[in-house]
């Protein structure tokens, strides 16, 4: 589904991201997890075009897409949703929702205003409160469903549990297996292990800009080495 | 003034406000979405003046429907134009520095103005009146024209149509969002070119029908590209960037106060006659100064958090390599010697592109180092030459005290001016400066008996020892030299630390104990000297000053100048200066529609270097020295 080869990418002539590899197949739930500034961030921006790598190959569908603009991306079906949530606050939900409004994708039961409110009930309540007027936790709500409103095969999660209360982080982690039951694959990022175990598949382990270690979940939730050395604060 | 009277201005200002109102629309409309500040926006409601103009002429005569037909038709024209002029130009240009966007955009009101001068003619053109709307209706015992009436309905009507686009039209909440944070929408799989192109059209068409709906008003005149973008950057400023309903409001209350500045005319109070009608030219000005100083994002407008950086930022200041400082070093001991060889007129231009290197660096100091763009720098220059030419002409001072002096006087209008404009930022603070400028302007072009109003004054020369050119072309010389020396010695001072510390993170410039309003404040009274001085030596050099001096179009030179060479090097103004005093002498000496062809120079500039010539020089040198 999602395949990473050799991506670098700068900052200026900071040297953000070595050599990161990556897959993702269908149905999978992949997390990258690393501590503040190892690199998350922007190997997400650079899978949506956001950021541009300067060496690297990207295949989505077995398609390049590293060169593409991040609109082109989105319309593949590489659905994004960024960390700073970045919700239209003058827009009501239910116009943040038109926003994200792609049409359905073959093999995939489309999304409405209707199914994702079933999802996140929430945001059915308040759909005409402007995007500004709503809390952080349904703030993170509505950037998924908005996303999802793209129909997307493939969801990159920018580190969905950041700053949300507990019983918030619960519903996300619910949200995520439903995302997974759906066929959908998700890779997400983050830095709680906790939470991240709660969910994904497999892991990749990324400091400093390069990927430190690859294995399922499980392996490395009893690999009490690799946390300590590049997880621990 | 009687009930009857107030009523008549009342309903003359809501007339003229619809026009207004739907040019600045449009302005906003692009700014919002592109964040293109689109200088030629005036130029698309001339173009739609002139276009209905010739389609009302031939075929708006017959019946209202043929008459309004062509109105509409005129603003769809000027759409396509402008759908065309986004594809071919904008597109190119969304990723560069948004001052170049602009002028990028000057560069097209350059060029728009030679089209329609080649395709009508320099004459003021009045169009036929609307059928069926020739008459006038009595508006208590006052005759009040019907066709007015009508465009005072106009202007709430499209203020519903673009509400109703904006807010119930998938398209619309696209523009919406795209507005908050365009890169988003990106994501989101809307293609942004197509939003830009359609958003750019749509505002062309409202800046075509706010011109095509004036022709039964106003004659079509060549000049109304420059007073109808200051008057409507006043209303978007005015209303809030971005905000429709807040320029309404805001063209609203500007058409009805000029409108009433015009009906109260002349007034008798304290022996003197004040003219209210001459008031008009800058009253929108005061407005907008006001409005800014008590609300600084406008009526309706949001405090604008901090802006997403587009461009990547400046890299650190360093000092030229010695190389490069033996061949200033050089180059300066060419151009001191230089009179021995050459003939009079090398002289003559040479000693404009002092003059306005000096300017254009000044200029630079506000826009580089201190972070602060002006719109409005030629005040500082014409405030300085008046000075001079004034003390020289009325009170017989020498022109060796007006060196010290005239600076001083400019000095003394930016600290005034300054104290203002530090309040603000970003594009409301360019405004404020234009704003500043255009009463500076005013007041030298009414003011008939002190200045010599629109003809300016005359018979301002150097004494006997500086009269000859070689002589003046030597002092010019010495003194801009010691300008950009200074200049840039303050720029590595802990003084240009500071301003660029703030202009990088004024937040943590002011957590580590930084007053920066207060060196901003210092710093654009600094740059009015530095202006003041290159404006005395023009005067002195010309031997005559007129209020184009400190028009907004001499602004615009020196924001062209500065970002021709480039904004992140101190010797790009220098180059720019050059490279504009020359091509436009070259241009204009050669061919009849030299406007055109600088505009074309700079557009293929801005395409061609989007970082300036300078920047594009160094960084051909740093590529090939790594």
């Amino acid at each position: 589904m999602l395949r990473v080869d050799g991506l670098n990418a700068h900052y200026g002539r900071a040297h953000i991201l070595a050599d990161v590899a990556l897959t993702a197949a269908k149905g999978e739930v992949v997390v990258l997890i690393g501590r503040n500034g190892a690199g998350k961030s922007t190997t997400m921006k650079c899978l949506i075009g956001l950021l541009r790598p300067t060496s690297g190959e990207i295949r989505f569908e077995e398609k390049r897409i590293d060169r593409l603009a991040p609109h082109a991306i989105a319309r593949l079906g590489l659905g994004y949703v960024p960390e700073e949530r970045r919700i239209f606050t003058d827009l009501t939900v239910m116009e943040n929702l038109e926003v994200g409004k792609r049409p359905p994708r073959p093999g995939l039961q489309p999304w409405t205003a209707e199914r994702l409110f079933t999802l996140f009930p929430n945001l059915g309540e308040m759909r005409n409160r402007p995007g500004g007027r709503m809390s952080g936790g349904e703030q993170q709500m509505l950037t998924i469903a908005r996303t999802l409103m793209g129909n997307p095969a493939c969801v990159l999660l920018d580190e969905p549990s950041e700053g949300l209360a507990p019983v918030i982080v619960e519903q996300m982690v619910e949200t995520i297996r439903k995302l997974k039951l759906e066929g959908l694959s998700v890779l997400l990022s983050e830095q709680n292990l906790h939470f991240a175990a709660l969910v994904a598949d497999r892991a990749y382990v990324i400091e400093k800009g390069r990927i430190r270690y690859e294995g399922t979940m499980s392996a490395l939730a009893e690999d009490e080495a690799v946390r300590a050395a590049y997880l621990s604060v | 003034m009687t009930l009857a009277d107030i009523t008549i201005q009342l309903l003359n200002g809501l007339a003229g406000a619809s026009s207004l109102f739907l040019v600045a629309a449009g302005l906003s409309l692009i700014f919002g979405v592109t964040r293109i500040v689109n200088f030629a926006h005036g130029s698309l409601f001339m173009l739609g003046v002139y276009i209905a103009y010739s389609l009302t002429d031939q075929f708006g005569r017959g019946s209202p429907l043929a008459f309004w037909s062509c109105v509409l038709a005129a603003g769809v024209a000027v759409g396509v134009i402008g759908f065309v002029v986004e594809i071919l130009l904008l597109r190119r240009i969304y990723q560069a520095p948004e001052l170049f966007q602009l002028l990028a955009t000057f560069g097209l009101v350059l060029v728009i103005k030679d089209v329609v001068l080649k395709l009508w003619g320099p004459e003021d053109l009045l169009g036929p009146r609307a059928p069926g709307l020739r008459g006038a209706v009595q508006v208590m015992g006052k005759s009040f024209p019907e066709y007015d009436l009508v465009l005072i309905a106009v202007g709430p009507i499209m203020l519903g149509l673009i509400w109703l686009v904006l807010n119930r039209t998938r398209w619309g909440v696209l523009v919406r969002a795209a507005t908050q944070d365009r890169d988003m929408v990106g994501a989101l799989g809307v293609n942004q070119a197509w939003l830009f192109t359609g958003v750019f059209a749509l505002g062309s068409f409202l800046a075509g029908l706010g011109g095509a709906l004036q022709v039964p008003r106003e004659p079509a005149q060549l000049f109304l590209d420059i007073t109808v973008i200051s008057d409507a950057f006043v209303v978007v400023v005015v209303g809030g960037l971005g905000s429709i309903p807040g320029a309404f409001l805001a063209a609203l209350l500007i058409g009805v106060i000029k409108a009433f500045c015009i009906g109260i005319g002349d007034v008798q109070a304290f022996g003197t006659t004040f003219s209210f009608s001459k008031f008009t030219l800058v009253v929108e000005f005061v407005v907008m100064a006001i409005v800014l100083v008590i609300r600084p994002w406008g009526l309706l407008g949001k405090p604008a958090g901090e802006p997403r950086h587009t461009a990547a930022t400046e890299a650190p200041l360093k000092p030229l390599p010695g190389w490069l400082v033996l061949g200033f070093a050089g180059l300066g001991a060419a151009l001191l010697v230089l009179p021995v060889f050459t003939q009079s007129y090398l002289l003559i231009l040479l000693i404009d592109v002092f003059v306005f290197a000096l300017f254009a660096a000044s200029l630079h100091f506000l826009m580089g180092p201190a972070g602060m763009v002006s719109f409005g720098h030629a005040a500082y220059l014409g405030i300085g030459a008046y000075a001079a030419a004034l003390m020289v002409l009325r009170a017989g001072i020498p022109m060796e005290a007006t060196l010290a002096l005239g600076p001083l006087a400019a000095a003394l209008g930016a600290l005034l001016f300054g104290w203002f404009v530090v309040r603000l930022s970003g594009v409301y603070l360019a405004m404020l400066t234009l704003a500043f400028a255009q009463i500076v302007w005013s007041i030298a072009f009414q003011w008939d008996g002190f200045t010599g109003g629109s003809n300016g004054l005359i018979g301002i020369w150097p004494p006997a020892w500086a009269a000859e050119k070689e002589a003046f072309y030597h002092l010019s010389l010495v003194l801009c030299a010691a300008g950009l020396l200074a200049l840039r010695h303050i720029i590595f001072a802990p003084f240009g630390a500071i301003l660029r510390a703030g202009r990088d993170s004024p937040l943590r410039a002011d957590a580590i104990g930084i007053d920066l309003r207060r060196h901003q404040w210092f710093a654009f009274t600094l740059v009015g000297a530095f202006a003041g001085l290159a404006g005395v030596l023009h005067v002195f050099s010309k031997g005559s000053i007129s209020p184009e001096t400190l028009g907004i179009a001499r602004s615009v030179d020196g924001l062209v100048m500065v970002l021709l060479g480039g904004v992140q090097t101190l010797t790009g103004p220098v180059v720019g200066a050059g490279v504009f005093i020359f091509l436009q002498d070259e241009i204009a000496r050669r061919v009849e529609f030299w406007r055109a062809i600088l505009g074309l120079v700079i557009i293929v500039l801005v395409l061609a270097f989007p970082q300036g010539i300078v920047g594009f020089l160094r960084g051909r040198f740093m590529r090939a020295a790594a």
